[in-house]
């Protein structure tokens, strides 16, 4: 297929997937607040930190509260990061490529961009009002990547996109990790109790993550959690699992086996792969889970390089 | 998209007063968004939130109940030609069976069916941005209520546009070819080398299939007396068949029965048979003949079509920077490395298809694209050139240039032309200004153009002094009376003028498409169809009377 084509499959999967994670941030704080005791709910400034713009927050917001938090994250449309400039990204990235994907994926990313804008011009008078909106940016989020999985034929197209999909999801869940384990941890007084397994429980929750984890492990501790959400091979958003699909996709795309490479994002992508799979939750532990997650997101940013050079940049 | 075309021109004539009107209801349609809520809602004030306007007026919308049918409707007999009724409470014969439907339906429905189909094209995306409404998103206005053309008319318009497509592409072939016409004095040869349509370049290229405009989009108006005229040919990039597509999905849910009932000709095969008329360019020299569409961009207006058109066809959607010329043909940049094209359905001008052949600013071509062109390894469609046949001064010859290349009498008939840089012509148009429609030869989308009973002095003043000093550069024509049809308006129907684009292709055969789009200007009395200034769309539905099922 086209590069350009393929590059803007590519983002728009992307972006769409980072929509519905940063709804995925935003929602398990707001859950974290209605459960907490008045005045010792959750801080909303990891939020912002994890986005690495809080340089960038800090100039435009005097603080970091349930409501400015949420206005940059989802509203602010002068946010690049922010849910309604990916859904608005993503828009335009598919309507130039509505003849490769699917018309129902274009009416439904377009309808879903619609009722954010909606939303964005609306009054709030409480945040946690906006909780359902944010659980159903989620659920439009996973209805995008059905439609793609049930209207797709299996070819470039769809590899490219889920190639996207699958790396942004995998930075975005060492991301909710990284923020929460921020959060959660510091707060030492409440180790073992009812709000830390509320924290938890939100955690795993704002992953889609709770059902399945339970189904593994019946007592959540932040060894297990982080063990689930990194390295579990068969729950479709952990880490190592989003790694495994994307290196599947790579390798339709190329055509090359797997366990094999031919340039530099097969390779880098391999490699990824190679340490998850033999990688051991207590190592992680102990070199530090918050610089585990740094390189692992530094990985993942050196893998999109790749690919972006790989097929996306124009050559004669 | 189509602003930017039609030149209507005509007047209304005295108005009589209106019924069903109360004073201080206004509707909103004259907004745009709402077309059946009386009243304003609050959301459509605010400066910001389109969307959410649009919503929220839906949501208002749909709880409107009133009564709504053609018992009120008043076809002004007299002053216009009305296409559905041939007076008041008279609807003509054959298109009893959408009047008795629309009537029939329970109270409060219609307003539903209008709201439902807004809602689609919303979602559809099919929308335009104005741009100094702060980039805000408005769909593409649009009247449920179709525009019926019998089966007898439709004949007359088919046989014509086949007729004057034929003889316009012998006439470009000409041009570009041994000049017969001109060598023959049908056409001086001055009137062809002065148009700006006109590309020396072209000049002995002989197109694959000897083919140049495959698809056409020729605009025809109908007078007071309900006589079809062509008033532009549209032979290079013609835009608003996705339109018409589009159109065809909504109405199909918004009257399904009425639709059934009545037998309607299809529409849905133009994609594919658009899609044979690339291929059949080349299938003479290359076995799987690769078709792509070619757009400037997203930031076209027509953008939406060039992406629709593409999807349908199921080929790839490339912009310039997608496209090289490597080892004599024309490729296109892969994940796989560059793949050869074979024909290009270009939605660019000329002007811009070749920096090193046309205009070198281009940022939106294809270097050498030509050389691989004039060597037949590509085939373009339409071909380079054809605009020469879009010039209003030349437009005045086409009557004479059937009867000369075919022999036969023109079905379709051309507006009377004056064309300014004959002198007896000029003299009339500088006398009769006031009573006249002046048109530059080049242009499009209304832009220098004075339509001589709505303007003032100082602008006819103006105009007479552009005639005099570049009489070549303008042509006028009389005011014609365009007919009408009802559209929705508020809680009761209303006639508004209306044009017609059918389009057509032209490949190992001439197809025109049944119907085309009907655009309409929603502004009372207005003849702007103009999607920027207050124009719609509605459905066109030709009849069948041979039996055949749409």
């Amino acid at each position: 297929m086209l590069s350009s084509v393929a590059e803007v499959v590519y983002w728009s999967s992307r972006y769409v997937e980072r929509a519905e994670n940063v709804a995925r941030f935003i929602d398990v704080n707001l859950h974290l607040t209605l459960d907490s005791p008045a005045n010792r709910g959750p801080s909303w400034e990891p939020l912002v930190m994890i986005t690495g713009d809080h340089k960038y927050f800090f100039k435009k917001y005097e603080t970091a509260d349930a409501n400015s938090v949420i206005q940059f994250l989802a509203f602010d449309t002068e946010y690049n990061g922010s849910i309604i400039s990916s859904l608005r990204q993503a828009r335009e990235n598919v309507r130039m490529v509505q003849h490769v994907l699917s018309r129902e994926m274009w009416q439904h990313l377009n309808d879903l961009y619609l009722r954010v804008k909606t939303e964005a011009d609306a009054e709030h008078p409480s945040p946690a009002e906006t909780s359902t909106f944010f659980d159903s940016i989620k659920l439009a989020g996973i209805h995008y990547e059905g439609l793609a999985n049930a209207t797709l034929s299996r070819g470039e197209s769809w590899h490219f996109g889920r190639l996207g999909r699958m790396l942004e999801r995998a930075d975005k869940t060492s991301r909710i990790l990284d923020a929460k384990y921020f959060i959660l941890l510091p707060q030492v007084r409440d180790v073992g109790t009812t709000l830390d397994q509320i924290g938890w429980t939100a955690l795993l929750n704002s992953a889609s993550a709770l059902q399945m984890y339970r189904q593994l492990h019946h007592v959540t501790t932040p060894d297990k959690v982080a063990e689930f959400l990194i390295l579990d091979r068969q729950f479709p958003r952990s880490i190592r699992f989003c790694i495994a699909e994307a290196q599947k996709s790579l390798h339709e795309i190329t055509g090359s086996p797997l366990g094999t490479f031919e340039n530099d994002s097969e390779q880098a992508l391999g490699r990824l792969r190679s340490t998850l799979d033999y990688a051991d939750i207590e190592a992680i532990m102990e070199g530090g889970l918050h610089e585990y997650l740094d390189g692992l997101q530094g990985n993942l940013n050196e893998i999109g390089e790749a690919v972006h050079r790989q097929f996306f940049e124009i050559q004669d | 998209m189509l602003n930017g075309r039609t030149a209507i021109s005509l007047r209304d004539g005295p108005l009589p007063a209106r019924n069903g009107r109360a004073p201080g209801r206004r509707c909103a349609r004259e907004q745009f968004l709402c077309s059946f809520c009386t009243q304003k809602t609050p959301s459509e004030t605010s400066a910001k939130g389109t969307a959410a306007a649009i919503v929220i007026t839906w949501s208002v919308r749909l709880i409107c109940r009133f009564p709504m049918d053609f018992r009120t409707y008043d076809p002004e007999k007299g002053h216009f030609y009305d296409e559905m009724f041939a007076d008041l409470g008279k609807v003509r014969p054959e298109f009893q069976a959408l009047i008795d439907g629309i009537n029939e339906m329970p109270e409060g429905t219609l307003a539903a069916r209008q709201s439902a189909a807004e809602a689609a094209l919303l979602t559809m995306g099919v929308t335009f941005t104005l741009r100094e409404d702060d980039g805000a998103e408005r769909i593409f206005p649009f009247d449920v209520i179709p525009r019926l053309i019998s089966a007898a008319e439709w004949r007359r318009i088919e046989t014509g546009l086949t007729q004057r497509i034929r003889a316009l592409n012998e006439f470009i072939s000409d041009c570009y070819g041994k000049q017969r016409a001109i060598e023959d004095g049908v056409l001086p040869r001055a009137m062809l080398e002065s148009s700006t349509g006109y590309r020396p370049q072209c000049r002995g290229l002989e197109p694959p299939r000897g083919v140049w405009a495959h698809v056409s989009g020729t605009d025809l108006v109908r007078d007071n007396k309900g006589e079809f005229y062509v008033l532009e040919d549209n032979l290079r990039c013609p835009s608003g068949v996705s339109y018409v597509l589009e159109n065809r999905q909504i109405i199909k849910r918004t009257f399904p029965r009425i639709f059934e009932a009545m037998s309607i000709r299809q529409v849905a095969d133009y994609s594919i048979r658009l899609f044979d008329t690339l291929r059949y360019l080349m299938t003479d020299r290359v076995e799987e003949p690769r078709v792509v569409v070619l757009t400037p961009g997203p930031f076209n207006s027509a953008y939406y079509e060039h992406a629709y058109l593409a999807q349908q066809m199921g080929v790839e959607l490339v912009e310039a920077r997608d496209l090289v010329v490597s080892s004599g043909y024309v490729q296109m940049r892969t994940t796989h490395g560059l793949e050869r094209v074979d024909v290009i359905y270009r939605r660019i001008d000329d002007d811009f298809l070749d920096p090193a052949v046309f205009r070198d600013d281009s940022m939106l071509g294809v270097r050498g694209l030509m050389g691989v062109y004039l060597n037949g390894k590509v085939a373009l469609a339409n071909a380079p050139g054809t605009g020469i046949a879009d010039d209003k001064a030349i437009y005045a010859y086409v009557e004479k240039l059937i009867k000369y290349y075919l022999d036969e009498d023109p079905i379709l008939k051309n507006v009377p032309t004056y064309v300014c840089s004959d002198d007896k012509d000029r003299k009339y148009v500088l006398e009769h200004l006031e009573e006249l429609v002046v048109k530059a030869t080049d242009g499009a989308g209304g832009y220098g153009m004075l339509i001589g009973p709505h303007s003032n002095a100082a602008q006819r003043e103006d105009f007479a002094g552009r005639i005099q000093k570049n009489p070549r550069g303008y042509i006028a024509q009389p005011t014609l009376q365009l007919s009408r049809v009802p559209v929705i308006v508020g809680d009761h129907f209303e006639g508004r003028h209306v044009d017609l684009r059918p389009y057509s292709l032209f490949g190992h055969d001439i197809y025109v498409q049944p119907g085309g789009l009907t655009r309409v200007a929603l502004k009372k009395g207005s003849l702007v169809v103009n999607s920027s200034q207050g124009g719609g769309s509605k459905d066109t539905w030709v009849l069948d009377d041979s039996g055949e099922q749409a």
